[in-house]
């Protein structure tokens, strides 16, 4: 154990790569939780996993077009997408579920196709791998996209602090609040966007697999134990740098993959929140 | 000038007509029932008037210094709400979100609204709790309170007491009477129940097949005669 420790401290003190690695994950986990709360309680749970499977069918746009910054790219077509999922939101045609599942296995079919018809690599089943699971790439990271995701999530999380009343309110009655004359439809499109930046954020860390567990879990089970939107909000975010920070720590020291040894903490934590909740029924907001 | 009138309404969903020719008006104090079978088209007036569904045509006009998005809304229960994790202060408060504006935080004053409409409804004790632990009537009070929070003037409720036991009902009721009568806050209330529609409200609006608007003795009146609801079907129920 104080080996584990020991060699911790060495990567962390000894190597950039290391520390940009926490500073990422612990910003993506604090952004994606605090609006996984959100997203749950209005039964977006699975926007996450869809939107991730369509910028994995940007990415490979990108890799197609021989893009070498392909953020932008990304970026823009998962923000559409993530628009056009919110916004038709109760009144479309295809209802939510339907339409995140149809949009998100559309996307995947169209990403695996593009990369089998153009892809130069030689290794092929190993590209689509790192891309669905999260690859190492956590672990190589420029000091640009460590400044880019320190830069987009500051901006997230200011939205989010600086909306966080009218966020509630369209999220416990979207009815109420447009009836009252609050513009539910423009804080849908601001959710919107900033979840689809999330995403791709986040597609660095745990691969687009694995995101919605970034964004579920840690509201989830915040969940079980408090009873204040307040409280549910504070404490996954804090549930989720926490978890976040112990998978990262682990897969360096163990050599695990760093996405999955993150969903595996999250899950731990999962189960004890539940126990808790179980056994203390009611802890005051 | 009326609080609220509506000339030639037609009201519909996704280009379906449901009821056309409606004409009435709502004057301030007023205590108003609407009535009508299941899919008469009561709630869509309601998502119209509130500007929730656009009208097909016709005209709302807004009056007494009313204005869109000043009226307070008690909408029928979702499934979102029954297991939202927030506290009932949280949730009166939330009614406030129509004054924000462009400021991010609730103000003082608004916080003391809030407030005075938690002890109005009497939830003083029941504050801190989370919402989806209480009873039926305890949350159609919650949602009463914030609907407060959003209005001074006119209060609509789309069948406040769907699901409550008798006590609550009763409670429910009172509570709304209460406010009509020494608040003076206008109450526009969708219903299924015709006994507390003729106990409570000065003037009814009976939609369907045909079309009643007037003060509830005329509705009387030619209820006696006709047997007007039974042919709506009211009266069955």
């Amino acid at each position: 154990m104080l080996d584990a420790f020991d060699k911790l401290y060495t990567y962390i003190t000894e190597f950039a790569f290391v520390r940009y690695a926490l500073i990422v994950g612990v910003l993506i986990a604090l952004c994606s939780s605090l609006l996984g709360v959100t997203l749950v309680l209005k039964r977006f749970s699975f926007i996450g996993d869809g939107l991730s499977h369509v910028a994995f069918g940007a990415m490979t746009i990108a890799a197609v077009l021989k893009l070498t910054n392909d953020m932008p790219l990304i970026l823009c077509i998962t923000i559409i997408s993530a628009i056009l999922l919110l916004r038709t939101g109760k009144n479309a045609k295809i209802k939510g579920d339907a339409a995140v599942a149809m949009i998100s296995v559309s996307a995947l079919a169209i990403g695996y196709l593009l990369m089998n018809i153009f892809s130069s690599s030689s290794n092929l089943s190993g590209d689509v791998c790192t891309t669905l699971f999260g690859s190492t790439s956590i672990l190589t990271l420029t000091t640009t996209e460590v400044w880019l995701c320190i830069g987009l999530s500051a901006v997230v999380l200011a939205v989010f602090v600086l909306f966080y009343n009218k966020v509630f309110s369209v999220t416990f009655d979207e009815d109420f609040a447009r009836a009252t004359g609050v513009k539910a439809s423009l804080y849908n499109l601001i959710l919107a966007v900033v979840i689809a930046v999330i995403i791709v954020l986040a597609m660095n860390l745990v691969g687009s697999l694995l995101i919605s567990a970034l964004v579920i879990f840690p509201a989830l089970s915040a969940m079980r134990v408090f009873k204040s939107f307040r409280s549910v909000t504070v404490c996954s975010g804090v549930l989720s740098v926490v978890c976040t920070l112990l998978g990262i720590c682990i897969s360096i020291v163990y050599g695990t993959p760093v996405g999955s040894t993150i969903v595996a903490v999250d899950m731990v934590a999962f189960g004890v929140f539940m126990v808790i909740g179980k056994f203390c029924g009611r802890v005051k907001a | 000038m009326a609080l609220l009138t509506c000339k030639d309404l037609c009201i519909g969903y996704e280009g379906r007509e449901i009821l056309h020719g409606l004409n009435f008006s709502v004057e301030q104090g007023d205590y108003m029932c609407i009535l009508g079978e299941n899919g008469s088209g009561k709630s869509t007036l309601m998502k119209t008037l509130l500007g929730l569904v656009p009208s097909m045509s016709g005209e709302i006009i807004f009056g007494d210094g009313l204005q869109k998005g000043q009226i307070g809304y008690l909408p029928q229960q979702t499934d979102v709400q029954r297991d939202f994790p927030a506290s009932v202060k949280e949730i009166v408060l939330s009614g406030c979100a129509n004054r924000l504006g462009l400021r991010p935080f609730y103000s003082k004053e608004q916080k003391q609204l809030a407030q005075e409409n938690i002890e109005k409804m009497g939830l003083t004790e029941l504050k801190n709790r989370c919402y989806r632990e209480l009873s039926g009537g305890q949350q159609q009070r919650v949602l009463l309170a914030r609907a407060l929070c959003a209005t001074q003037k006119a209060l609509l409720l789309d069948e406040p007491v769907s699901g409550l036991d008798p006590n609550a009902t009763a409670h429910m009721y009172e509570l709304v009477h209460k406010l009509n009568k020494e608040s003076g806050i206008t109450i526009i209330m969708i219903s299924h129940d015709i006994q507390a529609a003729m106990t409570y409200a000065d003037r009814i609006l009976h939609i369907g097949k045909k079309v009643f608007f007037g003060s509830r003795d005329e509705y009387l009146a030619r209820l006696d005669k006709t047997g007007f609801a039974q042919q709506g079907g009211e009266a069955d129920a």
